[in-house]
């Protein structure tokens, strides 16, 4: 077991929300066909209301910490926030489009001692990435602001999300990050917004490019691992929790809205009502989804797919039961092994036309 | 080279750590390393505030609390501080540090 395993295990047993994921703003300077935020400021909370999240963080032992939004550097206190995060002892990773980090920003960024800056990356074409940001230029500032922070020293991770716009460039992009020599990683999954529409979802790529994307050595590595099907889940497993959204992971809204990650939406407290340890330790909403084992999953506790799949309760939730599949989860394991996951063979069986659910029934915000 | 007990010692800024019950986790911002320490190296991280010599922090902090005889704590703790400093997660210094420089 690796170190961070071992904290991860130790956090979950005594119930520390190691991880924290704050957005401090969901306003953007770009507007992404995919986006998951409106991007209402509103009711953004004040610097002084930040900092005082960060430290009843600290109090409760998260280490983790990404800062992100939106585009976090819209705010002109988001260097204090990373300063005064700094202080406290956090991990920070900054996520951002980069397009107004410059030299001087780069530089403050390392001396700030931020673990890493995650970027997105649509596409190494110009007219397709600014095309799904719709801001002209963005691709050419974000690949500036990449080499202002690698020459600072600051380390950088380009996540290349996939898309209908952009679904051939993966390949061109992870080249792209190798010659600037930052890191990569891929991400086939567009989520729903947070206020349920679904509609962006409709931008996903398609299961014969998920499946190409998939059997690509280049970006999954020893394909034939990655696509084996998985032997039957043990006990163990089916004792377990789906992911550590809620167990170990926390996220914070711009408006002090607590959930148990940005991909799942149930509201559980806000932090200008109650204490974060209050909403961490008592919400209903957060004790009902930690009594959650994948054994008390009425579908994919009985699913071949068992321990491999990257089943999302956030997806699952959004989809209207957090008990239930995350159809886009069902659609990677298929993509991988080429077997039909549980859920996908009784909708087949079923109902021959379905396609991606449209029920939606979460909590208002 | 092991540190004299004579030494002085200070938390790096170039860190992030938590602790978390008696024990800690540092990971550091340079090369990503991460380290847990465990409840008797999280006393010396938490006396290491640059002011207190290392000698001090072992009879009064690490022989008090763990009941340890204090050559065999000595030589645990110098092992300890030695990789420590090595990895630029602690500095050591032959002098009290003033606030300022911690």
């Amino acid at each position: 077991m690796s170190l961070l395993d071992e904290m991860n295990q130790k956090a979950s047993a005594q119930g520390i929300p190691l991880t924290a994921h704050l957005d401090i703003t969901w306003r953007c300077n770009e507007r992404c066909v995919h986006c998951y935020l409106d991007h209402d400021g509103e009711g953004e909370m004040s610097t002084a209301e930040i900092k005082d999240v960060l430290t009843q963080l600290a109090d409760s032992g998260t280490f983790f910490l990404s800062i992100s939004g939106g585009e976090p550097l819209l705010r002109r206190d988001c260097f204090e926030i990373l300063e005064y995060a700094r202080k406290l002892g956090f991990n920070v990773k900054l996520k951002t489009n980069a397009v107004m980090i410059g030299a001087t920003q780069a530089a403050r960024l390392r001396q700030l001692g931020i673990e890493q800056v995650q970027i997105s990356v649509y596409s190494h074409l110009p007219e397709v990435h600014d095309a799904i940001t719709k801001l002209p230029g963005s691709l050419r500032r974000t690949l500036e602001a990449i080499g202002h922070l690698t020459a600072a020293g600051v380390k950088v991770s380009i996540t290349n999300m996939l898309m209908k716009q952009n679904a051939t460039n993966a390949k061109a992009v992870m080249q792209l990050a190798k010659d600037m020599g930052v890191a990569f990683t891929v991400d086939p999954t567009i989520t729903p917004m947070l206020n349920g529409d679904r509609s962006i979802t409709q931008l996903s790529i398609s299961a014969e490019e998920l499946e190409e994307i998939f059997h690509t050595e280049e970006l999954v590595g020893n394909v034939g691992e990655f696509c084996a099907p998985v032997s039957e889940a043990d006990d163990d497993f089916l004792e377990g929790h789906s992911c550590s959204a809620g167990h170990t992971l926390a996220y914070i809204s711009p408006f002090g809205d607590v959930y148990p990650c940005v991909s799942f939406p149930m509201p559980c407290g806000n932090v200008r009502e109650k204490t974060f340890r209050e909403i961490w330790y008592h919400s209903d909403e957060l004790t009902e989804l930690r009594a959650v084992k994948i054994k008390d999953l009425p579908t994919c506790s009985k699913c071949s797919h068992g321990s491999y799949c990257s089943r999302c309760p956030g997806l699952a939730y959004m989809e209207g039961n957090m008990r239930g599949p995350s159809s886009a989860d069902c659609a990677k394991s298929e993509a991988r092994t080429g077997i039909p996951s549980a859920w996908q063979t009784i909708q087949r069986q079923t109902q021959p036309n379905w396609t991606y659910p449209n029920l939606v029934q979460i909590k208002p915000m | 080279m092991m540190p004299s007990t004579e030494t002085y010692l200070s938390k790096s800024t170039a860190i992030a750590a938590r602790v978390l019950g008696d024990e800690t986790i540092i990971m550091s911002t340079v090369d990503s390393t991460i380290f847990m320490l465990n409840p008797t190296g999280t006393v010396i991280w938490l006396s290491a505030d640059g002011q207190t010599p290392l000698s001090r922090i072992i009879e009064e902090k690490v022989c008090a609390e763990f009941d340890v005889p204090v050559e065999q704590a000595t030589a645990d703790a110098q092992d300890f501080v030695s990789k420590l400093a090595e990895h630029g997660i602690l500095v050591v210094s032959d002098r009290p540090l003033s606030p300022k420089e911690v």
